[in-house]
């Protein structure tokens, strides 16, 4: 049987029509499309693929299951190393992983392992078959410290082996950069509150307006006779350029903005939360949340929305798919820029102008890729005299975040790096004994699938802790 | 959900109500804030701690009916509850070592002020405590702060209680006569605290403000709450919300943080406008 080429296409909503709603952009695989790419998969001996995913799913298993139309089947396989596979199947970089080892992709493109992840996991929340059974308990407590994928992921393996699992969270709604970070358009709410509901049904106790570090600290928790912890905190404070004019009205983090509108629903028209909409919009930056930020100023009715990134388009961090939809949706990639400084209103006559301090423009300078540095990177430098200013009125700074300061300020004997990170050991292991560690709190921004794949190890990690102590 | 375990009027814009929170009671100390959330749709907003009883675990919150979301949570009455309530968040006012202070409280600031006045005085100190309001109908915790005070000065602008004047003027009287303290400490409206710091500056007089900037999720994710403070030198991004509320007087930036919380005045006025027709139609 010949190869089919290439990968059967993501059905998506029009991009001029999505460009101005909030529903999801790509509307998911039907049976016979699913079906049609399963068919693709060689089903290789060396599984090329497993090798690639943080988590390690049997990606060959759960195909093989949809060729046969078992898409229950599927699902329990992947669910064998899966905590959120419909999350996973939505927002993981798969180029960059699974697809980027398949064998089929030396020659043609790889097998949509994403897209059918996405298709076995809506299958199954659409048939609402198999109720989630309860362990038997094991007599064991443990406590999670945030319920961003990190943390889901960890709760969910432990409680799946016995333990009485606490998460606790900071906001009120769980899912951490899973419902105030990725847009609706993405990664609808509604599934996120699907993944956390069956870890409920796995008994996990979920506790929201609980800070760790304010609220309760977690030499607290060892008292309250958690036998281990596992911080899954997330990424912190946003960082900035520190350039003129990043205090103006009309600047936002990343976080800030994704957060009114995500996790507050600023979008909605009546709204208690208010944000800044329309006009022009430029955000600095290239991965995920630059993205994110870009398509969320644009369905908010941007009237134009730049994306300004330093390197070239190679060098984009962002998962390729995202970038393709952005560009297909308009945005306006203004690569090789840098910001030197965002420009505000000023009138000198009237100091109390309510427009005195909005941003006016944001101005760049031109760059160029020099030498590889040491990790092969070739860094960009500016062109000297090549200054231009972008007529702006909201810029959004999308640069990456540091480490949450609340937990290291208030754990006695917890290493952290330089950069604020927690340091632990390859189980995820940290300074403190029973003190686990994964996720962004750890690493730095990073992918939602490396920190699933964090909470997977801890949680094996404790588990071998809590038997063996 | 957190129960409205008390509801007072200081005021005809300012609410006192206690609410049903004890692990936030068990921790909180004066200077720290808490955030609420009304009800399952609402805006987080972020309230400074009024006080605290640990043992009945009830906290404290003094708020003005200013936007859409202080008028929501003032619609609610005792025994009633509020959707989310999170904290203690920031950190505690400094009160080590201090043996002498003065307190400066404008407004509603004199909400959050109080509970300082009160902590240090508790603590042996010597507090001397500077209180204004616009007119006498705005006059909150009158008692509470002679009580808590070795020695009070009332001021408000109309001269219709207290003195007529601003807070500055005594404490410019105080400071002129050589009166030292170990800190002041000023709370109130953010153009309130830069004309206490014009004054004390000259003065080389250590003097704390407390900050309350637009927050979010006020845990140290957002960076909405971020002020700029200038330390040797240096222009410096620093988050009221984990590094603040406190701030030492003299490296802050006030004109920019004045100039960013005005950021959302005409949403403000446009959705406490929706708010107060729909509050009509519901009482027809």
């Amino acid at each position: 049987m010949a190869v089919i080429p290439k990968k059967t296409p993501m059905p998506t909503q029009d991009a001029k029509v999505r460009a101005h709603n909030f529903s999801e952009v790509a509307t998911g695989y039907t049976v016979e499309m699913a079906v049609g790419e399963a068919a693709r998969c060689l089903n290789c001996k060396n599984k090329p693929c497993v090798s690639g995913c943080p988590v390690n799913i049997d990606i060959p298993g759960f195909i093989s299951k949809i060729k046969d139309g078992d898409f229950e089947g599927a699902y329990r396989t992947i669910s064998v190393y899966s905590s959120l596979p419909a999350v996973c199947g939505r927002v993981c970089p798969q180029e960059s992983q699974c697809e980027s080892k398949c064998t089929l992709g030396i020659k043609f493109e790889p097998v949509g392992i994403g897209r059918l992840e996405r298709f076995v996991a809506d299958m199954h929340n659409a048939s609402g078959s198999g109720k989630t059974v309860r362990p038997a308990p094991n007599g064991h407590k443990v406590a999670v410290v945030g319920s961003g994928p990190s943390g889901l992921t960890c709760a969910g393996d432990l409680a799946k082996k016995g333990y009485s699992v606490s998460v606790f969270e900071a906001l009120h709604t769980a899912g951490g950069v899973l419902v105030y970070g990725i847009p609706e358009f993405r990664l609808p709410k509604a599934i996120v509150a699907k993944e956390v509901e069956t870890l409920k049904e796995l008994g996990v106790e979920i506790d929201t307006n609980v800070v760790i570090g304010k609220t309760l600290t977690v030499d607290e928790l060892f008292d309250a006779g958690y036998e281990a912890v596992f911080i899954g905190s997330g990424a912190g404070l946003p960082n900035f350029m520190n350039i003129p004019g990043e205090s103006l009205k009309g600047v936002y983090s990343a976080n800030e903005f994704l957060t009114r509108s995500n996790l507050m629903k600023a979008f909605r028209d009546k709204s208690d939360t208010p944000i800044m909409k329309g006009g022009k919009v430029a955000i600095v930056g290239g991965g995920n949340v630059a993205m994110d930020a870009a398509r969320t100023a644009l369905r908010l009715g941007a009237e134009h929305v730049y994306i300004v990134y330093r390197r070239s388009m190679a060098e984009l961090p962002a998962r390729k798919e995202e970038v393709e939809h952005a560009e297909e949706e308009g945005i306006d990639f203004r690569l090789l820029c840098n910001p030197v400084e965002i420009l505000g209103y000023d009138n000198p006559e009237d100091r109390r102008d309510p427009k005195n301090g909005c941003v006016t423009g944001i101005k760049c300078i031109k760059m160029e890729l020099g030498e590889p540095d040491e990790r092969g990177r070739r860094s960009p430098v500016p062109i000297p005299g090549s200054e231009f200013v972008l007529d702006v009125d909201t810029v959004i700074m999308s640069i990456g975040t540091s480490p949450n300061p609340l937990i290291k300020s208030t754990v006695r004997g917890l290493d952290v790096n330089r950069r604020g990170g927690i340091i632990v050991d390859e189980s995820g292991l940290t300074s403190r004994e029973g003190i686990y560690a994964g996720g962004d709190a750890v690493t730095g921004a990073s992918t939602v699938i490396s920190a699933m794949g964090a909470g997977k190890i801890a949680a094996k990690a404790i588990d071998e802790y809590i038997t063996n102590k | 959900m957190y129960k409205i375990v008390e509801k007072r009027e200081l005021n005809s814009t300012v609410t006192f109500m206690s609410i049903e929170a004890p692990l936030v009671a068990k921790k909180a100390e004066p200077g720290q804030f808490i955030i609420l959330r009304v009800d399952a749709d609402g805006e987080r907003i972020p309230l400074t701690i009024a006080g605290y009883d640990r043992t009945v675990g009830t906290v404290d919150i003094i708020f003005q009916i200013v936007g859409a979301t202080t008028m929501k949570l003032n619609a609610k009455k005792e025994g009633e509850f509020i959707e989310d309530f999170v904290g203690p968040l920031g950190n505690k006012t400094e009160t080590d070592g201090v043996k002498k202070a003065c307190i400066v409280g404008g407004g509603v600031g004199c909400a959050i002020a109080y509970p300082v006045a009160k902590k240090l005085h508790d603590l042996g100190c010597k507090v001397t405590s500077v209180i204004g309001f616009r007119n006498s109908d705005l006059v909150i915790l009158e008692k509470e702060f002679a009580a808590a005070s070795d020695r009070l000065y009332k001021m408000s602008d109309d001269g219709s209680w207290g003195e007529k004047g601003v807070v500055t003027a005594p404490l410019k009287a105080m400071l002129e006569a050589g009166e030292k303290f170990d800190v002041v400490i000023a709370i109130g409206p953010v153009i309130m605290m830069k004309f206490v710091t014009e004054t004390t500056r000259p003065f080389g007089q250590k003097t704390v403000v407390s900050m309350n900037p637009i927050m979010i999720d006020g845990t140290g994710m957002c960076g909405g709450c971020r002020l700029t403070v200038h330390e040797d030198g240096k222009a410096v991004t620093k988050f009221a919300c984990v590094d603040g509320p406190d701030f030492d007087a003299f490296t802050v930036d006030f004109d920019e943080a004045m100039m960013r919380g005005r950021m959302y005045a005409d949403f403000e006025a446009h959705a406490r406008e929706e708010e107060c027709n729909l509050l009509k139609a519901e009482v027809k």
